[in-house]
């Protein structure tokens, strides 16, 4: 629905707005105090000295210790490479998801949504037991007589590739779908029937619409990737240190508040360049999915740097479609087609074989946790030797493996209902109510989706050392509700905006009064939403490390926090059967949830 | 219509998607210069058919032949036709110009030519000052006239049309049939047009060709559908019909049956009939009167006018024979005394009007 289309249903603000604003303010006060004052506080921290003074003898130190401009590079490099590949392996994914039947879509959209639910230690964990000298893939190579000698492909900058780009290509592919299914695919054939090639119009059209979704995806998936420390260090090497991993060392190591202020502020720096570039070159509307397509690709922009970057991305269009067509002419030479004779495009097989690769390498690997868990042996290898349960009796034998999943547990579930009131009902007044500096405030509520986990929970950890909140489930429930709230919000405002407000209004002229107008009426039809933003702020929450990792200690341990002790420490097949029992509970998890919502849908459908 | 070469000949066609049959058996001539309507309601399989012209479908069986040359399986590049889409599938990032430039930049035609012909065709739709606007910055009769521009500008051999003015509000689409009929007659190009407005269909075509359910009911003129209708669902389709049963009794020039209730009908059939055969007889609304008294005509009812609607210029009248049937009239509006709800009235019409249903000759 557009938003001319509503306007006239909004209020203007008034001093009546105010108050009926109310649903709003809940957050918007957690979300100051919990989010905008810590974090504005850890980065004023960082240019005053323990004295109270202003000094940038921090930014000093960054800047003249080679070593911490060394890793500022390699997070670049890191977050740079992971980009690439994320959209060069996601793009024919996106691409099929788009244009195949609704089945299919639905099918291979929950496969590549899998990795997304799986915790990410399982997923690292299961990447450590494949890539290790002696691992499964080493094995399997091998044992094909394909190499003689095991491959590096752990604890250097291949590992951490594998490791990255599998984590950031749900992520990619949903952005880069959303762009692409909103292309007309009339222009496809339209191209097609004025005489070109598939490769020109493929390349010239359909590719040239889809860059927005590119380049929004890219975007996404570099700043994501900027704030990543867990992938570096379980499948990386020393000189595959990121930026986060030395904020963590700082904090827990030196205890040195002020310098891991510092370091944040280049952090938040790095990621605001990359925005602004992103912006001179393609407009930030691309991001929010506003204007038209035609604004979103025009090349037609203002500056130098955009306009020249403009012109040799059309060449280079061109180019790709003549070389395609190129390569579609010789095959037509081996392979002559007749126009009495079906034939089967080539375009379409390379496509699902490539598909199915991608698919694969997001799918697959998790599951090795599985065998592994059931060995007989002391060590974590693939084949497993023998079969046993001991691992699971050790898991479940242990009062701090125990104690720590039952604190997961209830804190994914207070979070989760915590974060779906306060978000359901913020969406309420950002999508029904004309707010004075509406933007402002949204940008406020999704900002901790964007901002490195990193900065915020160093900035929880300066906040609750002084209230006495550290190694609390309340403080754990808080500092989740931050990272999680913004999920609820978008996937609320997304099932409202498309809400008939009409059905209330039927509601209050039949007699209803508000609040039973929201419980019959209105909350059944938005039910979907709801159900999939408790979803992600429960699996958000039980998935958490960042925050875990600094707010809870030895005997507050969540299970993320007990893993990455374990995975650091001593690796042992016990993992295996935690990530084991985890990947059960989630898939459970969110397939009934799916199944809630596809029943809550199709009843409000 | 003149024997004219033929542009387009499908022979035979028939589209299946697994257990689910689109198109059967159809077959079809497209002469130069012709104006030929696809009509029917939605999933008649009028798309599919046009689709499979295009080449964006591939036909499960059967030819497609395009200017002579066997086109079945050629891909849409090779195939010398255009497409105006319902939405107008005008590129967004493209200028009209280059919109219009795309189908000649893929010929790899010289620029300077590109240049003369862009203008040219943007001459002929009378919009040659938008050629440097984005497509979203025309109306929706500019954005209609610049896809059929781009459609014209390398003179394919046939163009086809799906539903191109479907998006359009009803009095912009009278005028912009009216533009595309003038254009068809100026520049005599050859038009597989697809609509499911069977007024659009009956007043811009040379000839129509009705499907429904995946088949090719009738194909003919507009007059030949809407006088000569060779099926239930062809006269249903193109205007009204009062439909009634009828036995053959005898089967000469002009055929006398019983109708419903024992009411003899004397009708016109174009195919010879046997006596005791079961036919339907279609009377259009306009054919019938109300007659006053002393008048009569070829084929007399009585019955009890249940209803009468004012429409202004029109009225239309139910008269209840006895029996049941309900027939529709359809006359100008009287300035009399009008006959009241309850009246017995007298329907008269010639036989001459009344037509025996005759067999399609499907194509085989």
């Amino acid at each position: 629905m557009s938003d001319t289309a509503q306007a006239p249903a909004r209020l203007p603000m008034s001093q009546a707005g105010w108050v009926q604003a109310w649903p709003i303010y809940p957050l918007l006060l957690f979300v100051v105090a919990l989010f905008l004052y810590p974090v504005a506080q850890i980065l004023v921290l960082s240019v005053f000295d323990a004295e109270g003074n202003f000094s940038i003898a921090n930014y000093v130190r960054i800047v003249t210790t080679p070593v911490y401009l060394q890793t500022l590079v390699i997070t670049f490099k890191i977050a740079g490479w992971t980009t690439f590949f994320a959209m060069l392996a996601g793009y024919p994914v996106a691409y099929l998801l788009a244009n195949s039947s609704l089945r299919t879509r639905d099918t291979v959209t929950l496969l590549v949504l899998m990795p997304f639910w799986t915790s990410f230690l399982v997923r690292t964990f299961a990447w450590m037991i494949l890539l290790g000298r002696n691992g499964a893939v080493n094995r399997l190579l091998i044992s094909l007589g394909i190499i003689d000698a095991p491959l590096s492909i752990i604890f250097n900058f291949t590992g951490v590739m594998i490791g990255m780009v599998h984590g950031m290509l749900p992520l990619g592919i949903m952005a880069m779908l959303s762009v692409m299914q909103s292309i007309d695919t009339n222009l496809v054939k339209a191209a097609r029937t004025l005489g070109a090639r598939g490769g020109q119009a493929f390349w010239r059209i359909y590719f040239r619409l889809s860059l927005p979704g590119v380049a929004a995806a890219g975007l996404l998936v570099f700043i994501t990737a900027l704030g990543f420390f867990i992938t570096p260090a379980l499948l990386g090497g020393r000189r595959e240190t990121m930026i986060s991993q030395v904020i963590i060392s700082v904090i827990q190591e030196l205890l040195n508040w002020r310098f891991a202020g510092a370091l944040s502020v280049m952090l938040l720096a790095a990621a605001a360049v990359v925005f602004y570039l992103y912006d001179r070159l393609l407009g930030m509307s691309t991001l929010s999915g506003g204007g038209t397509p035609a604004e979103l690709v025009s090349w037609n922009r203002h500056g130098v740097l955009a306009r020249a970057g403009g012109f040799l991305g059309e060449r280079l269009i061109v180019v790709l479609g003549w070389l395609s067509d190129l390569a579609g002419d010789l095959w037509d030479r081996v392979f002559p087609t007749s126009p009495d004779k079906p034939h089967r495009g080539l375009s379409r097989g390379v496509l699902w074989a490539v598909s199915g690769l991608v698919v694969s390498f997001l799918c697959l690997p998790s599951l090795f946790v599985i065998p592994v868990s059931f060995t007989a042996g002391n060590f974590i290898e693939f084949p497993p030797q023998g079969f046993s349960l001991r691992w699971y009796e050790t898991y479940l034998g242990s009062a701090g493996w125990v104690n720590a999943t039952i604190r997961s547990f209830i804190v994914a579930g207070v979070t989760a209902v915590l974060s779906t009131t306060l978000g359901t009902a913020a969406a309420f007044t950002l999508v029904r109510r004309r707010l004075i500096g509406r933007t402002a405030i949204l940008s406020l509520v999704l900002a901790p989706l964007v901002l490195p986990r990193i900065i915020i929970a160093v900035a929880l950890f300066y906040l609750y050392a002084r209230i006495n909140l550290i190694g609390t489930i309340l403080g754990l429930v808080l500092g989740h509700t931050i990272l999680a709230v913004p999920y609820v919000v978008i996937t609320v405002m997304a099932v409202l905006k498309t809400y008939d407000e009409r059905l209330d209004q039927a509601a209050w002229s039949l007699g209803a009064s508000k609040w039973r107008t929201l419980y019959h009426i209105t909350l059944p039809q938005i039910r979907g939403g709801v159900i999939a933003g408790f979803l992600f702020a429960f699996i958000i929450s039980f998935d958490d490390l960042t925050v875990a990792l600094f707010i809870t200690g030895g005997g507050t341990s969540t299970l993320p926090r007990q893993m990455w002790n374990d995975l650091l420490l001593q690796v042992n097949p016990t993992l295996a059967a935690v990530s084991t029992v985890i990947l059960v509970f989630v898939t459970v998890f969110v397939v009934v949830a799916e199944m809630l919502r596809r029943h809550a849908v199709a009843r409000a459908g | 219509m003149t024997e004219a070469r033929t542009k387009l000949a499908i022979r035979g066609v028939t589209k299946t998607y697994g257990a689910v049959t689109a198109l059967t058996d159809a077959t079809l001539d497209l002469g130069e210069g012709e104006f030929l309507t696809l009509l029917g309601p939605s999933g008649s399989g009028k798309t599919t058919l046009l689709m499979m012209v295009a080449g964006l479908v591939p036909p499960s069986s059967g030819d497609v032949w395009i200017d002579g040359k066997l086109a079945t399986y050629a891909p849409p590049n090779k195939r010398d036709i255009g497409i105006v889409f319902q939405n107008y599938a005008l590129f967004p990032h493209l200028t009209v110009h280059e919109n219009i430039a795309f189908p000649l930049r893929m010929r790899r035609v010289p620029s300077p030519r590109i240049a003369q012909e862009v203008e040219r065709v943007l001459d002929i739709v009378r919009l040659p000052h938008v050629a440097s606007r984005l497509p979203r910055e025309l109306s929706g009769g500019q954005q209609q006239r610049i896809a059929l521009a781009r459609c014209m500008v390398y003179r394919p051999s046939i163009i086809l049309m799906d539903e191109p003015l479907g998006a359009l509000d009803r009095q912009l689409r009278d005028q912009m049939q009216l533009e595309i009929k003038d254009l068809h007659g100026r520049l005599g190009i050859t038009v597989l047009y697809v609509t499911h407005d069977q007024e659009e269909a009956m007043a811009m075509s040379d000839r129509i060709c009705l499907m429904n359910n995946g088949r090719i009911e009738q194909i003919g003129t507009p007059q030949e559908l809407y006088f000569r209708p060779c099926s239930v669902f062809v006269a249903q389709f193109l205007g009204e019909s009062n439909i009634l049963d009828a036995t053959v009794v005898d089967a000469g020039e002009s055929v006398v049956l019983d109708g419903p209730s024992g009411l003899a009908l004397r009708a016109l059939a174009d195919r010879m009939l046997e006596q005791g055969e079961s036919v339907k007889v279609v009377i259009r609304p306009e054919r019938l009167r109300l007659l006053r008294p002393g008048e009569t005509d070829d084929n007399l009812a009585s019955g009890t006018l249940k209803e009468m609607v004012f429409g202004g210029g029109v009225c239309r009248y139910f008269v209840s024979l006895p029996g049941g049937t309900v027939l529709s009239l359809k006359q100008l509006s009287p300035d009399g005394a009008q006959p009241q709800p309850g009246d017995t009235v007298r329907v008269g019409w010639s036989s001459a009007h009344a037509l025996v249903l005759r067999q399609c000759a499907r194509p085989t």
